[in-house]
C-alpha cells in the first residue's frame, strides 16, 4: 500500500484514540473537581488534567500561569482549534486524514468519522460550560466506540487494518502511561503523607477514567490500593488498556505487518520487543522500587521513540 | 416533459408519479436525499466565496428522461466525435494535415493556450488522447441535439452521476421499478478497461494503474477518491510518485512500485514541474520526460487542451468531415468568432440576443447572457471585447429544452443540460447517461455548479 496510505490510517486511529481519551480525562476532572469541593481539599484538578493530557505548556502561553478555571481548561482541552490535542481538533485531524485516504476505509468507517465530525460541529458554545459538558463528552465516548466497532468489524485483516491497530495502541500506551504518571504521587505506597481520603477518591477516578473500576474488583476482590490499581494499569494482560495489552498487541501487529511484507524487520520491532518483554516480565514491586515515575517517564520517552522509527520504516519512503 | 400540449411519452410514469405524492413526500424525500449525500460527504468545494468550504450540489428529485431512440442517436453522435477529436489531436501534433489543407487556422493550434510544442511528433499508445471526454449537450427538439461544449482534459462529474442513481434508487425503488433504465454502474469497469487499453508497450503483465489528484483540496477530490475507490486502484498524490531512469514509481510500504498508467485529474501545467510549471508542488518531476519516453502512460493525454477550447470549438464539424468523411451526427451552436471583423461587427450590434464566452473561460465565469444583461453590463462587456476580440465568441440562446423541477414554489419547469462521458480506447464506450444539470434560478440558462446549479438523475429508457 502507498506509504502515504499507511500513515494516515496510522495517524487517524491515534487522534480517534486521543480523542477518546481527552473525554475520559475530562470526565474524570469533573467529577474531582466537584468532589475536592466538597472534601474541602482546594487542590486544582484542572491543572493535572491539562499535565495530563500532555498540554499545560501551550495552555499556560494562552492563558499566562494562573490557576485554570474549569471553564478555560474544559474549552481548551474539549473544543479549542488552536489546540491540535483538543477533542474537536482531534476529530477534525482524524477526518481530514480519512479523506485523504477514503480508498483505504470501508463505508463504515469512513461514516463513522465523517458523522463524527459533522456532530462535532454542531455542538455550540453553552455545550461545553462546566454544567452542560457532560453531555458532549459521553457522546465522545460513543462516537469513538462506533469507530472502534466499524473498524473492527468491517476492514479486511491486511496491512491497513495493522496500521490502523498500531495507531490505536500506540496512542493507547502513550495515554495510559501519561495518566498513571500525573497522578503517581497518589499511587505511591500508602505511608506517603499525601495519602487521605481525597486520594483514595482519585486512585478510584483513574479506575473510572479507563472504565476499570468493576474490573478491578473482579481481579483483586479487595478495596482499592494503589499497587494493585498501578499493576492492574501497567503489567495485568487482562485489563485492555494495561501498558502490557497494548505492547502485546504492538508487538502482534508489527510481526503481522513484516510477515506480509516478506519478513522485512528493523529497529521498530526490535524495541517494541524490547518494552514487551520488560513488561511482561515485570514485577510491581520492582516497578515502585526503581520509582513510578521513572518508570512511566521511559515508557512515554520509549513509546516516541518507537512511533518515530515505525514512520521512518514504513510511513515515510 | 411537454411535447406541445400533451405530457412526452417517456414522462408517463413520473407525471402519474408526480400526480400521487403530495408536496410534503416530495420534501421530505429532499430532505432525505441531502442528508445522504452530506453523510456520503459527496461535495464540492467552492473557492474564495466564504461560507461552507465543502458544499453540497443541490440535488433535484425529479429524474430527467431520455427514450432509447434519442439516445441510439447521441450515443452515435457522441462516438463520431470523440472519434474526430481524437484523430485530431494526433494530426496536430503529428505534422498537420487538417492545417495544410487550410480547413483549421494553424494559429488556432499553436497560439492556443493548451497547445504543448513539448507533444509534438510524440505517438500516445494506440493514438488515444482523451481516454475520457464529458461533451456537453443541450436539446433542443426530440432528434435535435447541440453541442455545447467539449471537455478533453479532467472532465468531472461522473461521480454525481453515478450517485445521483444510488440516491434514487435508495429514496424510490418503486418508482424505479416501474420504469425499464438502463443501468449506469458499470461505468467504473469500462473506464479500467480503457485505462487498460492504454497501458504503454513497455508494460510487462497486469499493468499498475493509479489515480493522481491534486489533493483533498481539489473541488473534485470526492471524484476522484471514489473512482479510485470503485476501480481499486491506488489514489496518489505528486508526492507519492517518484522518477527514477524514465521510470515512475509509487512509494508504499514495501518501496517503490512501479507504475504504468497514471489516470492523471491534474492539470498539464502542473505535472511536471520540470517540464511546465516550475513552481508546481502538485506534480512529479521527472514524469513528462518518462511519459515522452514510453514507460507510462498519461490518460488524458498532455495537450489535448487545443480541442476542447471555444476557439476550435466551431471546427469540429470540420474535423468530422475531414477525418471521417462522415457528415455531424450531433450539431454544433452557430459560433460567431469575434476575432473575425464581420463576426464582430454582428456579435456588438446584437449584444442583447448572444451569450458572449471568453474562450478561455470556464465554470460559467466570464461570460454575458445577453437576454438577461443590463445595459451596463453589455457596455462594458463591448469594451472588453472589442479591447481583445480574440478571447471572445458568441452563440445564440437556443430554446433548451426543460425538465419539471423541484423548487420552492412546487413544481416548475428549469433548463438542463446533459454531459454524457464517452471513454476512448481500444473501442469506444459509452455508459447511457450522463450528467444532467439543472439551472436552478428561473429562466436562467446557467447550469455550472459554480453558479448555483444542480443535478438530477439522468435516466434513458430501454427499448
Amino acid at each position: 500500500m502507498l506509504a502515504r496510505t499507511a500513515d494516515s490510517l496510522f495517524w487517524l486511529a491515534r487522534y480517534m484514540e486521543r480523542a477518546e481519551n481527552v473525554a475520559r480525562i475530562l470526565q474524570v476532572a469533573c467529577r474531582m473537581a466537584s468532589m475536592s469541593r466538597s472534601i474541602g481539599n482546594g487542590s486544582n484538578e484542572w491543572l493535572s488534567t491539562l499535565v495530563a493530557a500532555g498540554c499545560e505548556d501551550d495552555f499556560a502561553a494562552v492563558h499566562g500561569d494562573a490557576e485554570p478555571s474549569a471553564r478555560a481548561a474544559l474549552h481548551y482541552l474539549a473544543r479549542d482549534p488552536s489546540n491540535p490535542s483538543s477533542i474537536c481538533s482531534c476529530f477534525e485531524t482524524a477526518r481530514r486524514n480519512a479523506r485523504a485516504v477514503r480508498t483505504a476505509l470501508t463505508v463504515d468507517m469512513w461514516e463513522a468519522l465523517n458523522e463524527t465530525w459533522i456532530g462535532a460541529r454542531s455542538f455550540g458554545e453553552r455545550d461545553f460550560e462546566p454544567d452542560r459538558v457532560a453531555v458532549f463528552l459521553d457522546w465522545v465516548k460513543h462516537r469513538s466506540l462506533l469507530f472502534h466497532g466499524a473498524y473492527a468489524n468491517t476492514m479486511l485483516r491486511n496491512d491497513a487494518y495493522y496500521f490502523t491497530q498500531l495507531g490505536t495502541f500506540i496512542e493507547r500506551a502513550d495515554n495510559t502511561a501519561r495518566i498513571l504518571d500525573v497522578k503517581y504521587h497518589v499511587l505511591l505506597p500508602a505511608a506517603d503523607p499525601v495519602g487521605g481520603a481525597l486520594d483514595y477518591y482519585q486512585w478510584q477516578s483513574i479506575l473510572r477514567s479507563v472504565s476499570a473500576l468493576r474490573s478491578y474488583h473482579w481481579i483483586y476482590r479487595e478495596t482499592l490500593k494503589p499497587w494493585h490499581l498501578a499493576e492492574m494499569l501497567i503489567l495485568r494482560p487482562e485489563m485492555p488498556r494495561s501498558l502490557r495489552s497494548c505492547y502485546a498487541q504492538i508487538t502482534r501487529y508489527l510481526g503481522l505487518v513484516a510477515e506480509t511484507y516478506d519478513n522485512r524487520r528493523g529497529e521498530c520491532h526490535r524495541l517494541a520487543g524490547e518494552i514487551d518483554a520488560r513488561l511482561r516480565v515485570g514485577r510491581i514491586e520492582d516497578v515502585f522500587q526503581c520509582g513510578l515515575h521513572e518508570f512511566l517517564t521511559e515508557i512515554i520517552d520509549d513509546t516516541a521513540v518507537l512511533g518515530q522509527n515505525i514512520a521512518e520504516f514504513y510511513l515515510v519512503s | 416533459m411537454y411535447d406541445g400540449s400533451s405530457v412526452r411519452a417517456a414522462y408517463d410514469g413520473i407525471s402519474a408519479w408526480l400526480g400521487q405524492t403530495t408536496p410534503e413526500d416530495r420534501r421530505l424525500k429532499a430532505r432525505e436525499a441531502e442528508v445522504l449525500f452530506r453523510r456520503i460527504g459527496i461535495t464540492f468545494a467552492v473557492y474564495n466565496e466564504g461560507g461552507d468550504p465543502e458544499r453540497l450540489i443541490p440535488f433535484d428529485i425529479i429524474p430527467r428522461i431520455l427514450d432509447a431512440a434519442a439516445w441510439a442517436l447521441l450515443e452515435r453522435g457522441l462516438a463520431q466525435r470523440v472519434t474526430a477529436l481524437n484523430a485530431f489531436l494526433l494530426d496536430a501534433y503529428n505534422g498537420g494535415e487538417i492545417t495544410r489543407a487550410g480547413r483549421i487556422p494553424t494559429s488556432l493550434i499553436v497560439g492556443n493556450p493548451g497547445f504543448r510544442p513539448e507533444m509534438q511528433g510524440f505517438r500516445p499508445p494506440a493514438g488515444a488522447y482523451t481516454h475520457v471526454s464529458g461533451i456537453d449537450i443541450v436539446r433542443t427538439a426530440p432528434d435535435r441535439f447541440y453541442v455545447l461544449e467539449d471537455n478533453c482534459r479532467t472532465p468531472s462529474g461522473v461521480s454525481y452521476m453515478l450517485e445521483n442513481r444510488e440516491a434514487m434508487l435508495r429514496l424510490f425503488p418503486d418508482l424505479i421499478a416501474a420504469h425499464r433504465i438502463a443501468p449506469i454502474s458499470r461505468y467504473p469497469e469500462e473506464l479500467l478497461e480503457t485505462l487498460r487499453d492504454a497501458a504503454p508497450p513497455a508494460c510487462q503483465g497486469n499493468p499498475v494503474i493509479a489515480l493522481l489528484t491534486p489533493g483533498q483540496y481539489n473541488s473534485a477530490y470526492y471524484e476522484h477518491s471514489f473512482l479510485a475507490d470503485e476501480m481499486g486502484i491506488e489514489l496518489v498524490e505528486g508526492a507519492d510518485l517518484l522518477v527514477d531512469g524514465d521510470v515512475v514509481f509509487m512509494r508504499t510500504t514495501q518501496g517503490p512500485r512501479r507504475v504504468d498508467v497514471l489516470y492523471r485529474r491534474l492539470d498539464d501545467e502542473f505535472l511536471d514541474p520540470l517540464a511546465f510549471r516550475s513552481d508546481s508542488m502538485l506534480g512529479v518531476p521527472g514524469l513528462f520526460r518518462a511519459y515522452r519516453a514510453g514507460s507510462i502512460t498519461l490518460a488524458n493525454a498532455v495537450g489535448t487542451g487545443i480541442a476542447d477550447d471555444k476557439g476550435i470549438y466551431p471546427f469540429v464539424p470540420e474535423m468530422i468531415r475531414f477525418y471521417l468523411g462522415e457528415e455531424p451526427i450531433l450539431c454544433n451552436v452557430p459560433t460567431w468568432r469575434c476575432a473575425e471583423a464581420d463576426d464582430r461587427a454582428y456579435v456588438l450590434e446584437h449584444l442583447g440576443e448572444l451569450v458572449v464566452k471568453e474562450t478561455r473561460g470556464s465554470g460559467g465565469y466570464g461570460m454575458l447572457v445577453g437576454p438577461c444583461s443590463t445595459k451596463e453590463e453589455r457596455a462594458l462587456f463591448a469594451s472588453k471585447l472589442r479591447a481583445r476580440p480574440c478571447d471572445y465568441i458568441a452563440q445564440p440562446t437556443l430554446a433548451l429544452s426543460t425538465c419539471p423541477t423541484f423548487v420552492e414554489s412546487g413544481i416548475a419547469p428549469r433548463h438542463v443540460d446533459l454531459r454524457p462521458f464517452v471513454l476512448f480506447g481500444s473501442t469506444v464506450r459509452i455508459v447511457a447517461g450522463g450528467l444532467t444539470r439543472v439551472a436552478l434560478r428561473e429562466g436562467s440558462l446557467v447550469v455550472n455548479s459554480s453558479q448555483g446549479g444542480g443535478t438530477k438523475d439522468t435516466w434513458v429508457l430501454e427499448a
